[in-house]
């Protein structure tokens, strides 16, 4: 009886995981880079949300019947103009505080963060909405026993790939290109990455950009599958996010996903074996229990003091 | 090539620097010393744009012409710029995209007393950080290894070598730049400030921390980098043997003011610069 249920909720955890993970990697990136939580970046997933509904309505006004380009058109267009919201934010809000105090930018996150959300509200309405699903069906996992109706949906796996893929992507973008290596530069020590000719304030501004465009991903995927939204997802996901970024250690990119599947493993079996009212305090109770003993969090290094 | 005129530094009400004004002579071994607390870094701060100076001239002379390198961190606005739209669309210019690293870019580089290497990234990761001019930026290029970003990479990693084996660090090439003992740390980072093919480039106490021998071998290295190279050097020394040995020219600052320039010679001699140093080693003996 039990076997299937662990099937079924390790499938759904981790979806859930993947989720979490992509916009973790924006929260541990921009900690990273410059130190400071962006509590508006959960607000960029919501307006994913939104434009993936307006990207869609428009193409099938155009009639655009295909779903796996509709797919393909509107996740680029999406990214496009998160991306563009990234940038904004770090322009007007964070980019003018670079040498304040460490308090008045996430103040200002947290202004930006309601500006978007009642912006949101007050341009689409305040109900909840909703898309029509575009991608129907999936795979039962096992052929036949009692297992057999452990399923997963072709939303559900496109967006594990999706995340696999975009997270490879990102790697390799901070691996090997000049771009990712000046990042890194700039995560080691700002003022010297200038003092050799970077600019760093475009490295940070495009650290801000592949965050937005990481959540992007998430907030398109989320909507195809879930099919629902309003104007306050972004609270309740970026707090999560937030959480996955701390338990696998913030800062660092690996652990922002294993942080995020862990988390959604973890939200996903209580529901099933416990209660499915609880999850989050099983959660949270969780990131309790690995930072008593790993402060730093599963993959972050122990913080050293520089001078 | 460098011309310092009039140049203040204030930290609230302390005067860090008090009209210092010197010449910074192209090809030529600068040295700048004075007793602790003088400004001397604070000097070479202003000039690499690492502090915005109060007020005061700092201009580079180059092949393109004269660049302002306090202009280029963005001034602030003042309402008389509004009759002259030139000079505001310059000013709005810097204060949108200056920065520091324009003075790198105007060819002004330098090395930190304390070293400040990328400790996690490789030495020859160091080195191609600092060759902005050189690598392939576009993202997509560098994702897909294009034939040109490869070719551009391995343009800067020989770059890189060449350097690593001018200052000796041919085997350190693939360790982490933390790993290494102090002294090769030092060297890395003169490497990796020459990566960035400054015109002037800027030591600060390049021998702390040396032994005898290895300031020794500094020393060649320094008039090896003007003689060969091109490159016109500024130091802060508080070594007088390597300052008497490689300088051209000793600037002389106490207080925050210049007290004496001139040849090495010259400077040894002036009764202002006794008295300075005479002060301070009586303090120190104590």
């Amino acid at each position: 009886m039990t076997g299937h249920i662990f099937a079924q909720q390790a499938v759904n955890g981790l979806v859930l995981g993947s989720v979490y993970g992509l916009i973790a990697v924006g929260y541990t990136m921009v900690y990273g880079i410059i130190g400071m939580i962006n509590f508006a970046h959960g607000e960029i997933y919501m307006i994913a949300a939104y434009l993936t509904a307006i990207f869609l309505a428009g193409l099938t006004l155009l009639g655009l019947q295909s779903p796996p380009l509709a797919i393909l058109l509107v996740l680029a267009a999406t990214i496009a103009c998160t991306a563009l919201y990234g940038w904004s934010v770090e322009r007007i809000a964070y980019r003018p505080l670079r040498h304040a105090n460490r308090l008045a930018p996430l103040i200002s996150a947290i202004g930006i963060s309601l500006i978007l959300q009642n912006y949101v509200r007050l341009s689409q309405g305040a109900r909840t909405q909703g898309i029509p699903s575009i991608l129907d069906g999936g795979f039962h996992l096992f052929a036949s026993g009692p297992d057999a109706f452990v399923r997963l949906t072709h939303a559900q796996l496109l967006i594990v790939v999706t995340a696999i893929i975009s997270m490879f992507l990102l790697h390799f973008f901070i691996a090997r290109t000049a771009m990712g290596r000046a990042c890194r530069a700039v995560q080691q020590d700002r003022v010297m990455a200038s003092l050799l000719g970077v600019n760093t304030d475009r490295v940070i501004a495009i650290v801000f950009v592949l965050g937005a465009g990481m959540a992007a991903v998430a907030g398109v995927l989320v909507t195809l599958n879930y099919g629902s939204f309003d104007f306050f997802i972004g609270f309740v996901a970026g707090i999560k996010a937030f959480t996955a970024a701390v338990l696998g250690g913030i800062g660092s990119l690996p652990g922002a996903m294993l942080g995020g599947v862990v988390l959604g493993l973890a939200e996903s079996f209580f529901s099933g074996f416990v209660n499915t009212d609880y999850k989050d305090v099983f959660a949270f109770s969780l990131l309790v229990l690995v930072l008593i003993f790993k402060p730093s969090g599963l993959l972050g290094v122990p913080e050293v003091e520089k001078v | 090539m460098l011309t310092v005129r009039e140049l203040c530094m204030r930290f609230g009400g302390v005067m860090a620097l008090n009209r210092v004004g010197f010449d910074v002579a192209a090809g030529s071994v600068t040295a700048l010393i004075g007793p602790n607390g003088a400004g001397k870094t604070t000097v070479f701060n202003c000039i690499t744009g690492f502090y915005k100076a109060s007020s005061g001239q700092i201009r580079l002379r180059g092949q393109t012409g004269e660049i302002d390198l306090i202009a280029i961190l963005g001034e602030p606005l003042h309402v008389g710029d509004a009759w002259q739209p030139g000079k505001l669309a310059h000013k709005i210019y810097y204060k949108m995209f200056g920065g520091a690293h324009l003075a790198t870019r105007a060819g002004v580089v330098r090395t930190f007393q304390n070293v400040r290497l990328f400790k996690e990234m490789t030495a020859m990761e160091n080195l191609l950080v600092a060759q902005r001019h050189r690598v392939d930026w576009r993202p997509l290029s560098g994702l897909v290894q294009s034939r040109r970003f490869r070719r551009a990479e391995a343009a800067a990693v020989e770059r890189g070598w060449y350097w690593l084996d001018f200052f000796g660090l041919g085997e350190d090439g693939n360790r982490l730049a933390g790993e290494l003992p102090y002294g090769r740390q030092r060297r890395l980072e003169m490497a990796r400030a020459m990566c960035v093919e400054p015109r002037l480039l800027c030591l600060d106490e390049p021998a702390a921390g040396l032994n005898p021998r290895e300031t020794r071998e500094l020393s060649g290295l320094i008039r090896q980098l003007r003689d060969r190279h091109g490159v016109t050097v500024c130091l802060i020394e508080h070594d007088m043997g390597l300052v008497m040995e490689i300088s051209d020219h000793v600037v002389v600052l106490d207080h925050g003011q210049v007290i004496a320039t001139g040849t090495p010679r010259e400077v040894g001699e002036d009764p202002l610069v006794l008295e300075a140093y005479l002060g301070i080693s009586g303090e120190e003996a104590a």
